[in-house]
């Protein structure tokens, strides 16, 4: 039973603290990698485009943000499971990454981040001819 | 005898216990849920209506189904995997996906077809507005 709450909740950050009292939440967060790009996808219900930030600096790249959500005006809070705050999570990419190609989309809470490797970095194919 | 003799002697002093603690660890299998992915709502409410909202992030609101009865809310939908990238490594795969249902006991009676829904960035918000019937009526005092 203790595994399913723990399921339910959102991890909270260590470490990381702000000035208002809010609290950080690691998003969860799938990677994938082909030759030429990284491709994230990171949850993140209830933030807008607008309170998103995507930085790349020094081969690290932070993920920042902020949820939106208003107590309903004259509502009493009768049931809790889960609280609202501030999404961020940084991730050292090891490969070199062009950064003017950067693609970030949100949709439906969920960020969709492709980054391209610089040409550099990609592997080249030699064709090996054949000479009979 | 003692108990650590018992057990010097290869003897377990509690096979009954043993038994039933076999038979405790194994009393909640065969009743798991099929939905793999939990989530968690908050529940508002004053005298007129209840507001649930729930953190479903990378569902679409026509996956999202909602039915209410009397004074319970179900909440049933899928996460659908999404396209999967041509030639990928995966490196991490935390999010998950499947299918979720949950069913939340509202503060009252609820009308069966006045229930709003939005699904906005990731976030369910239903409100509700409360039975007529189950609402404080005031009585006039007369005085004679």
């Amino acid at each position: 039973m203790k595994q399913e709450t723990n399921n339910i909740a959102k991890k909270e950050s260590q470490g990381v603290e702000l000035p208002q009292d809010r609290p950080v939440f690691v998003p969860a967060t799938d990677i994938y990698e082909t030759e030429k790009a990284i491709f994230l996808r990171c949850s993140m219900p209830g933030v807008s485009s607008d309170s998103l930030d995507v930085v790349l600096e020094d081969n690290v790249l932070t993920l920042t943000g902020h949820q939106s959500w208003k107590t309903p005006d004259d509502f009493q809070l009768v049931h809790q499971e889960y609280e609202t705050g501030v999404f961020r999570r940084s991730f050292r990419i090891s490969e070199e990454v062009d950064q003017n190609g950067i693609k970030a989309v949100m949709k439906n809470g969920v960020l969709n981040l492709e980054l391209p490797k610089s040409p550099r970095v990609q592997p080249h194919k030699i064709k090996v001819e054949m000479i009979s | 005898m003692y108990l650590p003799e018992l057990r010097m002697m290869g003897l377990d002093p509690f096979p009954g216990l043993r038994v039933l603690q076999r038979e405790m660890d194994n009393l909640l299998d065969g009743y798991t849920v099929r939905s793999r992915c939990d989530f968690a709502v908050n529940v508002w409410s004053n005298q007129e209506k209840a507001v649930v909202s729930a953190e479903l992030p990378g569902c679409s609101a026509e996956d999202i189904e909602i039915s209410t009865l009397k004074d319970t809310l179900t909440i049933t939908g899928k996460m659908k995997p999404e396209e999967a990238i041509k030639d990928a490594v995966c490196h991490r795969a935390e999010r998950s996906c499947g299918e979720f249902t949950r069913t939340i006991r509202l503060p009252f009676e609820v009308e069966q077809d006045k229930a709003k829904a939005s699904y906005n960035q990731g976030v369910l918000t239903v409100e509700l507005p409360r039975a007529e019937t189950t609402k404080p009526q005031k009585i006039k005092i007369e005085s004679a």
